[in-house]
């Protein structure tokens, strides 16, 4: 995945300094609550959104069953439709495959439209290393770009700018901006006028995709400032690298998903733009066409019978938007271009649990299930954290020689838990050392691993008597 | 009808007031509850913490000892959450087939407002409490278990009580168990919006149907000094105007006091 992401702390402590910027609380805040209402508007609209939920995640695991067919089948009609298939095993194959596309042309510019899989694999650096310049064309993976940046956020990766910082962003980094203004039509102005000359120029496009048809070799971009029209058709030259999970079988399926898509990421009804295309057509479009299909950890993450869900993801970001955590820590303290409850669950599953970071992201949840109510393909994202969770405690478990203290402390509770003789001898030991750090049943200070509870709050003092003393001394 | 109380770990040893202020408010409407001495703890602690095999023998003893039973009832929606969405689970972790017959054939668990509205089909339980209060649904109880409106039909239905909307109110407010420990700074930082809301609300007292989620805003709401007391819904659904009286007075009393309930049951005549 992205290198940029590299060496990024685990959760709590990425949250903790994120928690720190009012500036990016305040952005985050406001944002993420009008993209709620916006969503809920539309798709409280729809009488039958649940019917549309229970059909997108039927027909995403239908499809990840057969995976194996639909995806032969894909690559039949993309080459018979004058398309080559490329297939690449993890993010750095992808990357080479693509970097040689692209020196094949003999280009040094490519211009790209908005994909969460090339920010997957890191495309652009390694883009970079090889001396060809990748130009990001979605206005706001445009200003992560020019600040040098990374993504917060799936749909809105600059969620954490505001306008006034994106004028001085453009003004010091665009030509013929010095004098730009805040008002968010003279920013979109000026990016337009930056990028046409970027589209006019260009020879090779990289794209990702929302969808790839099995039946016919088709591929979707559904988007909503056009800029996605201009990469997919302006150039000579079409490479589009897609996640294996993308693809479905059939026209009709779209359907659903053109529905669900738009109401639960942008909260439209409709996106402005979606683009379809089929291998290369004469005088039209692209004359070249590559689909560079992507496994990248998703074969393992299916052969999970609880994890598998993920690859439902229809990348629409509607878990990011209600999600509590996300909302107050931003995208980067998840370290990976897949932030919030869906990065939770899907890094750890992509990346496997190798660092800190990802084996801390699973944690990174109250379990609120804010985000599978609003899952428009049903992902059960609670239930998959709760599995990882479990992964990531077995496998701490084996590779230390000594239990962690939290491992003891769960053992212990197990033991205190499986007498209800223990339990009571436990709460009288409880009342009585309360005794000592109580002040009129609050406790302000608490010791060792506690202590984090009493940094911002008082805790309560265990009760003198305990409810089942009460019920024994009352009831018997 | 044979229904016992699942009182919980945590109400058991931090909040017995609530388990008090349970079996005041059912043996007023008339229901005799059991309480299982052999009962402990649910495993949610475990189970969302990723220590699922630690859970096995606290499901296998959970079905033990509710065998039998018609109904279960339970003041804490993520408790009953955790029995009826994910003991199958353990069971299955645990590969053991009678454990899951036994998941299987356990008398339904409800939570106290799902019991009330539900099972003994009232809303009006006969409470009077002349005090401002607002609601926080807690999320296990909104989303998993799905109880929607009944803690606030129920406390509708209560005499005297100014019931004030809960700005934001579906928002988690940051507990979600051990993360209140393991990212203390997040849940800090959401448990801080939530007392904005509360406060935001004109309330003198935050209610709701967990303890465990009262304890974490109510922590804040008193390191803050802000005035603001937490209770338990059925601590409100229990009280009469005979208990007003002695009803604790300070945001800090709450668990330390044992006046009301205990004094209603004595002279209510329960089991014996």
């Amino acid at each position: 995945m992205s290198s940029a992401f590299l060496g990024m702390p685990p959760f709590p402590q990425a949250a903790r300094r994120a928690l720190a910027d009012t500036q990016q609380r305040r952005n985050l805040a406001g944002a993420t609550r009008t993209i709620r209402h916006k969503r809920a508007e539309v798709v409280g609209e729809l009488p039958d959104w649940e019917e549309l939920r229970e059909a997108g995640r039927a027909l995403k695991e239908r499809t990840l069953r057969h995976l194996d067919h639909y995806l032969v089948q894909l690559e039949e009609r993309v080459t018979a439709a004058g398309g080559q298939v490329h297939w690449a095993r993890d993010a750095a194959e992808a990357n080479r495959i693509v970097t040689r596309l692209v020196q094949e042309t003999g280009e040094r510019e490519v211009v790209k439209v908005k994909s969460m899989t090339t920010q997957e694999t890191g495309l652009n650096r390694a883009l970079e290393t090889a001396g060809i310049t990748a130009y990001e064309t979605d206005l706001a993976e445009l200003i992560v770009q020019l600040g040098d940046d990374l993504p917060s956020h799936i749909l809105v990766p600059a969620i954490h700018r505001n306008r006034a910082e994106i004028r001085e962003l453009f003004r010091r980094t665009m030509p013929d901006a010095e004098g730009v203004g805040d008002d968010p039509a003279e920013l979109a102005e000026a990016a337009r006028r930056y990028l046409r000359q970027k589209f006019l120029r260009a020879k090779v496009g990289i794209s990702g995709a929302n969808f790839l048809v099995a039946e016919t070799g088709t591929a979707v971009v559904v988007e909503s400032e056009g800029n996605g029209r201009m990469c997919l058709t302006l150039p000579e030259t079409l490479i589009s690298v897609v996640g294996i999970e993308k693809v479905v079988p059939t026209w009709q399926d779209l359907e659903v998903y053109l529905q669900l898509l738009p109401r639960s990421s942008t909260g439209e009804r409709m996106n402005p733009y979606t683009s379809t295309w089929t291998g290369t057509q004469d005088g039209d479009g692209p004359r070249g066409f590559h689909l560079v299909l992507l496994d990248g950890g998703r074969t393992d993450t299916l052969a999970d019978r609880i994890g598998r869900q993920t690859l439902n993801c229809i990348r629409c970001s509607a878990c990011l938007n209600v999600c509590p955590v996300y909302e107050r820590t931003g995208g980067h303290a998840y370290g990976s271009v897949y932030p919030g409850p869906i990065g939770a669950v899907l890094n750890p599953q992509l990346r496997g649990t190798g660092t800190e970071t990802d084996r801390s992201l699973p944690f990174a949840s109250t379990l609120c299930g804010a985000c599978y109510e609003v899952c428009p393909v049903k992902i059960d994202i609670p239930e998959v954290l709760v599995h990882l969770r479990a992964r990531v405690v077995e496998e701490t478990g084996g590779r230390r020689h000594t239990p962690t203290p939290e491992a003891v402390a769960m053992r212990a509770a197990r033991w205190v838990f499986s007498s209800p003789a223990r339990l009571s001898a436990a709460q009288r030991l409880a009342a009585l050392g309360s005794r000592v750090v109580a002040r009129r049943g609050r406790i302000a200070r608490l010791p060792g691993p506690l202590a984090g509870w009493t940094d911002a709050r008082d805790a309560p003092a265990p009760a003198g008597e305990p409810f089942r003393q009460w019920w024994e001394r009352t009831h018997r | 009808m044979r229904t016992a109380l699942f009182i919980t770990c945590f109400n058991d040893t931090m909040h017995p007031a609530t388990g008090r202020a349970v079996v005041t408010l059912l043996e007023r409407l008339g229901c005799t509850v059991d309480f299982p001495a052999g009962q402990t703890c649910c495993g949610q602690m475990h189970f969302n913490t990723g220590y699922q095999r630690d859970c096995i023998p606290l499901v296998r003893r959970f079905g033990e000892v509710f065998a039998g039973y018609d109904a279960v009832v339970a003041p804490s929606g993520s408790c009953a959450a955790m029995i009826r969405h994910h003991h199958a689970r353990v069971a299955e972790v645990a590969g053991d087939r009678g454990l899951l017959e036994a998941v299987r054939t356990a008398p339904p668990v409800y939570e106290l407002s799902e019991f009330l509205v539900d099972v003994l089909e009232v809303t009006d339980v006969g409470a009077y409490f002349p005090h401002r209060v607002t609601y926080h649904p807690t999320c296990h109880s909104l989303r998993m278990l799905g109880v929607a409106d009944r803690p606030l039909a129920l406390l509708r239905a209560v005499r005297g009580i100014d019931l004030v909307e809960l700005p934001d109110a579906t928002q988690c407010c940051g507990f979600g168990g051990t993360f209140a420990l393991k990212n203390s700074d997040t849940s800090v930082a959401m448990g801080a919006d939530k007392v904005r809301g509360v406060l935001d609300s004109g309330a003198e007292v935050l209610c709701a149907g967990d303890n465990s989620c009262l304890t974490h805003i109510g922590g804040l709401l008193s390191r803050l000094r802000t005035g603001v007391r937490t209770m338990h819904l059925a601590e409100i659904l229990a009280a009469t105007e005979r208990t007003t009286a002695t009803e604790p007075t300070t945001a800090t009393e709450r668990t330390t006091a044992t006046g009301a309930p205990s004094h209603a049951v004595a002279t209510g005549g329960g089991p014996r």
